[in-house]
């Protein structure tokens, strides 16, 4: 059923997770999840709205954490270390795994300050000049806004709102980026340039994609999860992990017909 | 015809048969009806405008501008009057900077707390409970502070007399705390959702997240409501009328008793002033004064929300 195959694109694992169950108050929201994340490669989740590739997204930086009711049961680790173990501090965690959003976040802050912002608050030693300067270069918005680094971080285009926001993700050095659907609040160029600048971004870091577009997957992804959701008694949604494959896989030759039907766009 | 592109087959096109010129007419009755009472509220505030410029004109004919605003005494009752407006100023001032220096501290933590902190059931009832206090009348505040507050303040600090202007901000504050911490605590918790995820993401803390990412978003909502503060206390009449006193002392001293632009109107109004006297226009000049500075407030909270608020989508 789940074909764990992170040997077959090469690498190490960067996340493990094993018979992950995930809870909002008593509803369980995704059950059995299994995944092995490869290092320093693009693992893409897709599936129906509502199939949970969010929800499990937001477990590996445990942002979870800040719904009350939020609850993870099995065992996620990364590198070896189990991240909902008491003995981790979910702040050193995020720290070290960046995140991107579906709609652009800049701070009402400056385009400086909002790349900045992150490296002060951890303590950053270093010049702060030089590493806004190479974050703003690694997300490829150096050139178009280095005469204006003072304006608002709010005043520029919606796609270079969110090139500012991987800059950001990625001036505190992070070593995963999670991406929860980066480009569906962009017009079609401004995605082009994200994804353009995925394929540079993952020479350096993990990156986990979560987008509702079939064709960015398979674009841009070396590793791909189909979730799909199931109706559940109560009248909600239970997603479920159908399938996880080398991205080629999952789109020539998938094992299961639900993922056939999705990418075939039969439905979803 | 309107209908001539049906087709005939469509009979059930005799069923449709909408009143246009009824609901015209009745959309014509209803514009009517709000735009009257939009008009007599305009309308109002005009009349109310234009009396305190004609009583307010009347005035400075007889005293001149420069001695309404350089004499150090007010004296308008005496035979020998004096019109120094800056003596009810220096006590409008005084009282409404403790009200501030207590109200706006607190409102803000308040704020925070309620919508940063605290679980959402329990801002769910603490928040209605803050906002009652502001329901309670302010007369009950004023006696409250000359009954209760004066002489357990009395017990600790020396030379402070019955009336004074200390014990009146004090209560002013905390009949002003809860419009600023129920405005800021709007503010801040209209900050989106997605703003504090972003700073969680890079590894805040709560706390940094709330002071460094929160509350500049909400800055623009918070200054207004603190502005909005301000133009309530300048405005407060009753805790200020019992607790501060009816003497017209140009001062900073918190601990002697002053006299306020408002409870200066409330001691002629009250009184027996002839009407068209030189006295009776001294209450309109007054009155003019305290509406200058409110508008002036008003105007720069305007100012101020429209320059700094930042446009989320």
């Amino acid at each position: 059923m789940h074909s764990n195959s992170a040997a077959a694109v090469g690498t190490s694992n960067a996340f493990h997770v094993e018979k992950g169950n995930y809870y909002y108050g008593s509803v369980l929201a995704v059950r059995d999840v299994f995944l092995e994340i490869p290092e320093k490669k693009i693992t893409a989740f897709i599936g129906p709205s509502g199939c949970g590739k969010s929800t499990v997204l937001r477990c590996f930086n445990r942002l979870n954490d800040l719904i009350p009711s939020a609850r993870v049961e099995g065992k996620i680790t990364y590198r070896g270390v189990d991240i909902y173990d008491k003995s981790v501090d979910a702040t050193e965690l995020r720290r070290r795994i960046g995140m991107v959003f579906q709609k652009p976040n800049p701070f009402p802050k400056s385009i400086y300050e909002n790349v900045a912002y992150g490296a002060r608050i951890n303590g950053y030693k270093g010049d702060m000049d030089v590493l806004v300067e190479r974050a703003l270069r690694g997300s490829a918005l150096w050139d178009e806004v280095k005469d204006k680094l003072k304006d608002s971080g709010l005043s520029i285009s919606g796609g270079q709102q969110q090139r500012l926001c991987i800059a950001r993700a990625i001036a505190i050095e992070p070593e995963v980026l999670l991406m929860d659907e980066p480009c569906s609040a962009l017009d079609p160029i401004s995605t082009l340039r994200v994804e353009e600048l995925m394929q540079e971004l993952k020479k350096h870091y993990t990156i986990i994609i979560v987008t509702h577009n079939m064709q960015q997957a398979s674009r841009v992804s070396d590793m791909t999860a189909f979730y799909n959701a199931q109706a559940t008694d109560k009248g909600g949604k239970m997603g479920y992990l159908v399938e996880y494959a080398p991205t080629q896989t999952i789109f020539n030759n998938p094992s299961q017909v639900a993922t056939q039907d999705y990418v075939s766009g039969r439905f979803g | 015809m309107t209908d001539s592109y049906l087709p005939p087959e469509h009979s059930s096109a005799n069923l449709w048969q909408p009143n246009r010129v009824a609901s015209k007419r009745s959309q014509a009755i209803v514009k009517f009806i709000f735009g009257s009472f939009a008009v007599l509220s305009i309308f109002t505030t005009l009349g109310i405008v234009a009396t305190l410029i004609v009583e307010t004109i009347k005035f400075f004919s007889q005293v001149s501008l420069v001695q309404f605003l350089f004499d150090n005494q007010w004296t308008p009752l005496f035979s020998e009057p004096h019109y120094g407006i800056f003596v009810l100023i220096s006590a409008t001032f005084l009282t409404s900077l403790i009200a501030l220096l207590v109200a706006v501290p607190l409102g803000l933590l308040a704020a925070v707390c309620l919508s940063e902190y605290a679980p959402r059931n329990v801002r769910a009832w603490l928040k209605p409970a803050l906002e009652i206090l502001a329901g309670v009348p302010t007369v009950v505040f004023g006696f409250f502070a000359l009954l209760i507050v004066t002489p357990i303040l009395k017990t600790f600090i020396p030379g402070l007399q019955t009336f004074n202007g200390l014990s009146a901000g004090l209560i002013l504050g905390i009949a002003l705390l809860p419009t600023i911490a129920s405005l800021s605590e709007d503010a801040i918790f209209a900050v989106p959702q997605d703003l504090r995820q972003g700073s969680y993401a890079l590894g805040a803390t709560k706390r940094e997240t709330v002071t460094d990412v929160v509350l500049p978003a909400a800055l623009s909502g918070i200054v207004a409501a603190i502005i909005l503060g301000v133009a309530r206390a300048v405005g407060e009449t009753m805790i200020v009328t019992l607790a501060a006193g009816q003497n017209p002392t140009l001062t900073l001293d918190p601990r002697v008793p002053i006299q306020t632009m408002t409870s200066f109107i409330v001691q002629v109004a009250g009184g027996d002033v002839p009407v068209g006297t030189l006295k009776y226009d001294t209450l309109f000049a007054v009155g003019m004064t305290l509406f200058v500075i409110t508008l002036l407030l008003n105007i720069l909270s305007f100012w101020f929300v429209r320059k700094f608020q930042e446009k989320y989508e």
